[in-house]
């Protein structure tokens, strides 16, 4: 399996996937598509954090303290998400030697630490009234908090390189010994007796959370999510100007400043 | 239809105010930041490219 650039045409009308393997065509594509991300996020937010916020009860155990939830899921959910989709891409960016995969993985990590960040803040100050503590080393806050430092050094690695492609390998490398922390973090609380409580959505059972807030934090699971691609298609258009830059096509595309 | 009583009770949420809000607050402010992040590379970008074509011109 190669991702070489184009095959040669045959049948008109036949999508060439490749084609957006090579950063000259895949720039303009992200561009496309963009404007539609944001305005997804935005929409879902602000549909999310009025469900959320506005409409749904209280709750009969933490009263309006719960209300951090819809900001704390989808964080986390999104810290772990881009993190193995980051390894998914340096990895692949390793083995085929694709520039364009350790582009996204690059792109992705700055976003990935800001999701694992505000998880936990709001897991914080969430966990104070609740728990009566601001941090606790159990299991999967030890963990989230690792994820942390995996994204933060992932990018540190990958700054201190002078050759981008040498950068691209070393972060790799970093990202895919890593990615073993993102199902510890998920399996922490069924595995290891934890402060945090256990799952309260999950693939077989009916959630045990009231249908308002239920969709209050899928609306903001979404948003989270939108928000995170956009983010990442934002930031690796850049990053394909900054690798690419010397080539005909970005300087006739930057010139008319 | 809301379930707030008034304005005010909804910014104390129900003695939580601390808590809640700032847990919105950073999150936003965190978000604003990645945003203006974005932004301000992505104009280095261009203007890197820009400057890029006018030191070497325009080879083919």
């Amino acid at each position: 399996m190669t991702p070489a650039t184009t095959a040669p045409s045959e049948a008109a009308g036949r999508i060439h996937w490749f084609r957006y393997a090579a950063p000259q065509q895949f720039y303009p594509l992200a561009g496309k598509v963009l404007p539609c991300l944001w305005g997804l996020s935005a929409l879902l937010a602000v549909a999310g954090l009025y469900v959320g916020l506005v409409l749904a009860p209280t709750d009969f155990q933490q009263g309006d303290s719960y209300r951090i939830i819809f900001i704390h899921v989808p964080a986390a959910w999104m810290s772990m998400l881009i993190y193995v989709v980051m390894a998914f891409w340096a990895g692949l960016g390793l083995v085929l030697n694709t520039r364009l995969s350790s582009m996204f993985a690059t792109a992705l990590a700055p976003t990935g630490a800001l999701m694992t960040f505000i998880a936990l803040w709001t897991g914080s100050l969430w966990g104070k009234p609740t728990w009566g503590t601001w941090w606790v080393w159990d299991a999967r806050l030890t963990s989230e908090l690792l994820l942390l430092f995996l994204y933060l050094g992932f990018m540190a690695l990958q700054a201190a390189s002078d050759d981008p492609r040498r950068a691209d390998r070393a972060g790799a490398v970093v990202a895919l010994v890593g990615v073993v922390n993102v199902p510890i973090i998920y399996f922490s609380v069924q595995w290891w007796n934890t402060l945090h409580q256990g799952s309260t959505i999950n693939l077989t059972r009916a959630p045990s959370m009231a249908t308002v807030m239920l969709w209050g934090l899928l609306l903001m699971v979404f948003a989270f999510w939108a928000y995170s691609i956009a983010a990442a298609l934002h930031r690796v258009r850049s990053i394909i100007l900054e690798r690419e830059k010397g080539t005909e096509w970005v300087a006739r595309l930057t010139e008319t400043q | 239809m809301t379930y707030w009583k008034s304005f005010s009770d909804f910014l104390a949420m129900g003695g939580y105010a601390l808590y809640v809000w700032g847990s919105y607050a950073v999150a936003a402010a965190v978000i604003g930041l990645e945003l203006n992040a974005l932004r301000r590379r992505r104009q280095r970008a261009r203007a890197e490219g820009a400057q890029w074509r006018a030191l070497h011109g325009s080879e083919s």
